[in-house]
């Protein structure tokens, strides 16, 4: 492998790996909705006193 | 009686991981790689035009995709054509999210049929029956006779190429019907983490195989990344079309941009969920899996065994030809075999739930069933599309014809579509302001300028290169052009030495058939739309 070779690999791998742990780290740290409901799915009638 | 809540997701990073999930496919881990690794339109320039392409027209219309996706949400709407209906207000609005149904379960049609490959070859690899040897012919048999490749019908009975076709079908059915949060959800929360840490496996093993043959030095990992990575003369390569067109079109269908799944996800959104951070981790989690992990593992290690010549034979060839020849010849290989093709498959069965639910949530919205009624349709409409492409798998004709046009030329209009619409019917500056509420980040205002300027210019010029290449078969030279009619359409309407293929016009009909059964169902719901 070249220089020129390896810089495009490791500016390539390395800039897409950076730019997703400092998105994931973002959304793992960031705010909360306030009004997001923890679980929504369609409920039926007989589980409605059991939620 | 039944009191209905909407479907929706359960967390913020459940979306991301099933928007991510959708768009790692089989394209991160086997395609990519053989495009950066091509001599002539491959090496420096190529990844200069892909990480372009990803700036000018990835992200943009990924964010366009999710703002109009949650706002369709807010009218009450989970389908293009509903999501459409209400963004456009006028009668023919509905129609122009046809693509937007058609596309996601047309290419299901034959996306789990491949889905089942790969689960195939992953037990076959784990049980040692994969382990055919050195010579690459009994590899192309095996695949042959496992897709049915020589004759038509040749895998229907109870071998057990169909068998695993009939399982991740109806797996795939089991899962939609569990619901947003409880099936897809749930399957991508643990199926992403786990298809990453088996590709980490997986890179640390192809990183330190070093010279597999000592008889050989010249064969080695390193001159593996070398042969990929080593940019080439990147001026004339950055001044060839095809560059471009090869670069702009991997990153559309890479990140599932125009395919109908990411609005429909989007929509079970709420007005103050963030859509600007989620759709850019979304994003950076097929680049991380494409660039990061696909780019490093499949072309280095076909290139420490087997040499260049194997890196050259095309997606299929390179997953399931050239690969299990290499995992034979290391040692513990069953079990890296094994779980690389368990890595495709979750790659594709994340992917392939995606392509169900806009056909769920408009046959939902749109005709009035409950999820037991359109997992029943949908799992009709798609056993017709799907059956077709596994009988007629001779040549894989139909898969083939089914992917150009619906795969290709579809995914295309769709995504050049939506950019208009945001920009020219619903505004580009209300647009942007509707991105932003509630966001966790601020989008660069340069994108506002590219979503509304240089994104649609360069998506046109794309999809006009594209059409004359693949249909009137262009040979992407200004100085001395020349049209050459392509395989699709000599398919169809026959040529010189190319006799029309019953098969391709079959398939192309059913297309046409399946269409205007859209359009009529279209036309039904926009009937029980306006009356709402």
């Amino acid at each position: 492998m070249t220089t020129a070779g390896l810089l495009f690999m490791l500016i390539s791998v390395g800039a897409v790996t950076t730019l997703f742990v400092w998105c994931l780290v973002k959304v793992l740290t960031g705010k909360k909705n306030p009004d997001h409901l923890a679980h929504v799915e369609p409920i039926e009638a007989k589980d409605i006193d059991r939620r | 009686m039944t009191t209905k809540q909407p479907d929706g997701w359960s967390s913020k990073l459940g979306v991301i991981m099933a928007v991510a999930g959708s768009a790692v496919g089989l394209g991160n881990f086997l395609r990519f790689p053989g495009l950066v690794a091509d001599k002539e339109t491959g090496g420096g320039a190529f990844l200069i035009a892909y990480f372009i392409s990803l700036l000018i027209v990835g992200l943009p219309i990924c964010w366009v995709e999710w703002t109009l996706g949650r706002f369709g949400g807010t009218q009450g709407y989970n389908s293009s054509p509903g999501i459409f209906h209400a963004i456009i207000r006028k009668p023919w609005g509905k129609y122009v999210g046809l693509l937007g149904f058609i596309i996601p379960v047309g290419v299901y049609f034959y996306y789990v049929v491949i889905e089942s490959w790969c689960l195939g070859y992953a037990w076959n690899s784990f049980s040692g029956d994969l382990d055919l040897g050195k010579d690459p012919k009994t590899y192309a048999d095996a695949f042959s006779t496992f897709t049915g490749l020589k004759a038509d019908g040749a895998i229907i009975g109870l071998g057990a190429p169909f068998l695993f076709f009939v399982g991740v079908f109806v797996l795939n059915f089991v899962i939609i019907y569990r619901g947003l949060s409880k099936g897809i959800e749930f399957i991508c929360n643990w199926g992403m983490p786990l298809l990453i840490a088996i590709a980490l496996i997986l890179l640390v093993r192809v990183l330190t195989l070093g010279t597999p043959d000592p008889a050989n030095p010249e064969l080695s990992v390193w001159n593996g990344l070398g042969y990929m990575w080593n940019p080439h003369d990147i001026t004339k390569g950055l001044s060839n079309p095809a560059v471009w067109l090869k670069a702009a079109s991997q990153i559309f269908f890479t990140l599932s941009v125009g395919f109908g799944v990411i609005i429909t996800y989007a929509s079970y959104l709420k007005k103050n969920d963030d859509v600007v951070l989620s759709g850019l981790t979304a994003t950076a989690a097929n680049e991380f899996c494409e660039v990061g992990l696909g780019g490093l593992i499949t072309v280095p290690a076909a290139f420490a065994f087997l040499g260049a010549s194997a890196v050259a034979g095309g997606t299929f060839a390179l997953g399931f030809n050239v690969l299990p020849q290499v995992f034979a010849g290391m040692p513990y290989g069953h079990l890296f075999g094994g779980l690389f093709f368990t890595l495709l498959f979750i790659a594709a069965i994340t992917s392939s739930l995606s392509m169900l639910q806009p056909g769920i949530a408009f046959l939902e919205e749109g005709l009035g069933l409950d999820r037991r009624g359109s997992v029943a349709l949908l799992g009709l409409i798609t056993a017709v599309g799907c059956t077709l492409v596994v009988y007629f798998s001779e040549g894989l004709k139909a898969l083939s014809t089914v992917d150009f046009w619906i795969g290709d030329i579809g995914i295309f209009l769709q995504g050049t579509l939506l950019i208009y619409i945001f920009n020219f019917a619903f505004g580009t500056e209300r647009g942007w302001t509707e991105a932003h509420h509630g966001a966790d980040l601020r989008i660069p205002k340069v994108f506002k300028f590219i979503i509304r300027w240089v994104s649609p210019a360069f998506l046109t010029a794309i999809f006009l290169m594209f059409v004359l290449k693949n249909v009137a078969g262009w040979n992407l030279s200004f100085d001395a052009p020349a049209f050459t009619p392509t395989d699709p359409i000599l398919d169809l309407v026959g040529g010189p030495g190319h006799p029309a293929s019953g098969v391709a016009r079959l398939t192309a009909f059913f297309l046409l058939l399946f269409a205007a059964f859209s359009a009529l169902m279209i036309h039904r719901a926009g009937k029980r739309w306006d009356a709402r």
